[in-house]
């Protein structure tokens, strides 16, 4: 039987995800791919496979699930109640779906982007170099009830039992920011108001864009609404005519007219991304040197993950979420292997 | 395209430019002026083209703007410092501003429906330009445009720049919703809407010709330095060959050098 997972229910914003398909912004069409790049990486290093592997990426609630072939799977990201046949599942960890079981992923519990990555990858058709969907584009769909997906053949085995230590970023917090193209059109103290202002991530935010309100006064800009529109970058903050700024995202469009008075350096993106609505947002105004350490650190970052992990040991006090194990019915010992 | 548009942009640089400005961490930006001129555009395609040639290993991606050139680099392959020098170099390395437009462009000419019900707002523009509608619908179905530059939305062309006349103000309130081929107008541009959105421009035209075709071979039919002529088409002959041919709808080019 070929190797398929199989949708039985899915939330409103479930897409297939990779690192997305970069290198056609002339063409009008900008990169996509996760909101949260990290949590692929974090999935391939669990599972033993390419970080370019496309997985469920799942905003806000998750889905019911099966696959025809027994497939180890990993779950990253922003934390949701999970459980296999009703047993609860450990999250930022590897285990084996078995074929014909049912997978239940529900709401998020902290965070705003949760994955479900797959042994050997989601193996639609790729367009354009990417399985990812790009809803503003017009490239796939929302998944949902029916639909079966196939998987490819996996890169690695006996990867069920893994768990790796996320690097903190589901609660909002400080993001670091390099001035934006057009931060010379707002004045030295806006910017400085900008970098001391304690922001809230609005209910509005999707794929495009997060929107962000300030605890004070909006954000003005001397030219206003005369620029000439300009490339625009996921990470942009722009700030529209109300003076709320708006944090560009993966999904956003190639160019824009609005003023730009920041832009989040990527390695802090997944912070943006995972703060939940009604988390506090900050920004930080870094030099370029810094950027550029932040970067290779991310970089570098990336690269241990595989290295970090480690199994799933049920010591209790090393265990985030007690919820997540099943603590009626057994004993729980720290040496016990994982049950799969 | 105005002559007297060209007459008032002369072939040199503004003052300041062209100027270098970074974009976040791994975005540079060339700009040729602070606002659209048609040198400045010619000058973004073809300084974009002279990145490309130079085939740096460090450049991910290039793109061109109304007036800007762009492109991405790995900052921990090259220093800043090092890929800014190459730039400005390029930039002094002659008048970009006197650049020809680039080769194996194409002039197309697209049916649309001018005004009516399915682009209701032409009365509007044709009264803010001071023409009546008959007046404005014959003028801009006369106008070859050129494609300034593709963005926005995949495939979704720029294009200008019309007569002073037709210098509109963006609207402040929203159109809530203009469908795909939405043909729209503001500042002396024509913008045609790859998918449905919001928009201050406003809806006089609608083609059927789709911008982003992602399953066709090239996905991409309008390409930067194209010209378009809007064909004024009756309603009835336009639905006819939007259901024939739904990706072209009736469109056809030629080359033009």
């Amino acid at each position: 039987m070929s190797a398929e997972l199989i949708v039985h229910s899915a939330g409103p914003a479930v897409t297939v995800q990779d690192m997305g398909r970069p290198g056609w912004l002339a063409e009008g069409l900008g990169r996509g791919g996760a909101m949260d790049r990290l949590a692929l990486s974090e999935g391939a290093a669990l599972l033993g496979q390419p970080e370019t592997c496309a997985a469920l990426e799942m905003g806000g609630m998750g889905g019911v699930f099966e696959v025809t072939v027994d497939v180890e799977i990993a779950l990253t990201g922003a934390r949701m109640a999970a459980r296999i046949d009703g047993r609860p599942i450990a999250w930022n960890a590897s285990h084996l779906l078995p074929a014909g079981a049912r997978l239940e992923i529900g709401a998020v519990q902290e965070g705003a982007w949760g994955y479900l990555h797959l042994a050997g990858g989601i193996a639609t058709e790729p367009l354009l170099g990417s399985r990812a969907a790009h809803l503003v584009a017009g490239i796939g769909r929302a998944i949902r009830a029916g639909d079966r997906l196939p998987l490819g053949a996996p890169a690695s085995t006996g990867r069920a039992g893994l768990c790796v230590e996320p690097e903190p970023r589901f609660a909002g917090g400080v993001a670091r920011v390099l001035p934006g193209l057009q931060a010379d059109f707002f004045a030295e103290s806006e910017r400085a108001r900008f970098a001391a202002t304690r922001f809230t991530r609005d209910m509005r935010a999707n794929r495009m864009g997060v929107r962000l309100t300030p605890e004070g006064e909006g954000f003005m800009g001397a030219a206003g609404l005369t620029i000439v529109s300009e490339v625009v970058m996921p990470g942009d903050v722009q700030v529209t005519g109300d003076g709320a700024p708006y944090v560009l995202m993966t999904e956003c469009q190639t160019t824009g007219g609005y003023p730009r008075i920041a832009t989040v350096i990527e390695p802090d993106l997944p912070r943006v991304a995972q703060a939940p609505a009604g988390a506090e947002l900050r920004f930080t105004f870094v030099s370029l040197e810094e950027a550029v350490d932040a970067e290779a650190r991310a970089r570098q970052d990336r690269a241990g993950l595989k290295a970090r992990v480690r199994p799933l040991v049920r010591d209790p006090a090393e265990i985030p979420d007690l919820l997540a194990y099943q603590l009626i019915g057994g004993v729980i010992s720290a040496t016990d292997p994982p049950q799969e | 395209m105005s002559d007297a548009r060209d007459a008032a942009s002369p072939e040199q640089p503004a003052r300041g430019f062209p100027r270098l400005r970074r974009a976040g961490l791994s975005g540079l930006l060339v700009s040729f002026g602070d606002r659209l001129t048609e040198p400045a555009n010619r000058a973004a395609l073809a300084f974009r083209a002279a990145i490309e040639a130079e085939d740096w290993l460090e450049v991910e991606e290039t793109t061109s703007s109304l007036v800007s050139t762009f492109l991405r680099f790995d900052p921990l392959a090259v220093p800043h410092a090092q890929m800014e020098a190459r730039l400005t170099r390029l930039m002094t390395a002659r008048n970009w501003y006197a650049a020809p437009l680039p080769h194996g462009r194409r002039h197309w000419r697209i049916p649309t429906v001018w005004g009516g019900d399915l682009a209701p707002q032409l009365a509007e523009a044709a009264a803010l330009a001071g023409l009546d509608e008959a007046a404005a619908r014959a003028e801009l179905s006369g106008t070859r445009v050129r494609v300034l530059t593709i963005g926005f939305a995949p495939g979704q062309p720029y294009l200008g720049e019309l007569p002073e006349h037709w210098n509109l103000p963006r609207q402040t309130a929203l159109n809530p919703q203009v469908p795909a081929g939405a043909l729209v107008l503001a500042i002396r541009q024509l913008t045609l809407f790859t998918s449905a959105n919001p928009t201050g421009w406003r809806h006089v035209g609608q083609v059927a010709f789709r911008l982003f075709r992602p399953d066709a071979e090239n996905p991409f039919p309008l390409r930067p330095g194209d010209e378009v002529t809007f064909t004024d088409t009756p309603r009835e002959a336009w639905e006819r060959m939007r259901a024939a041919d739904p990706d072209n709808a009736g469109a056809t080019w030629e080359a033009i050098g």
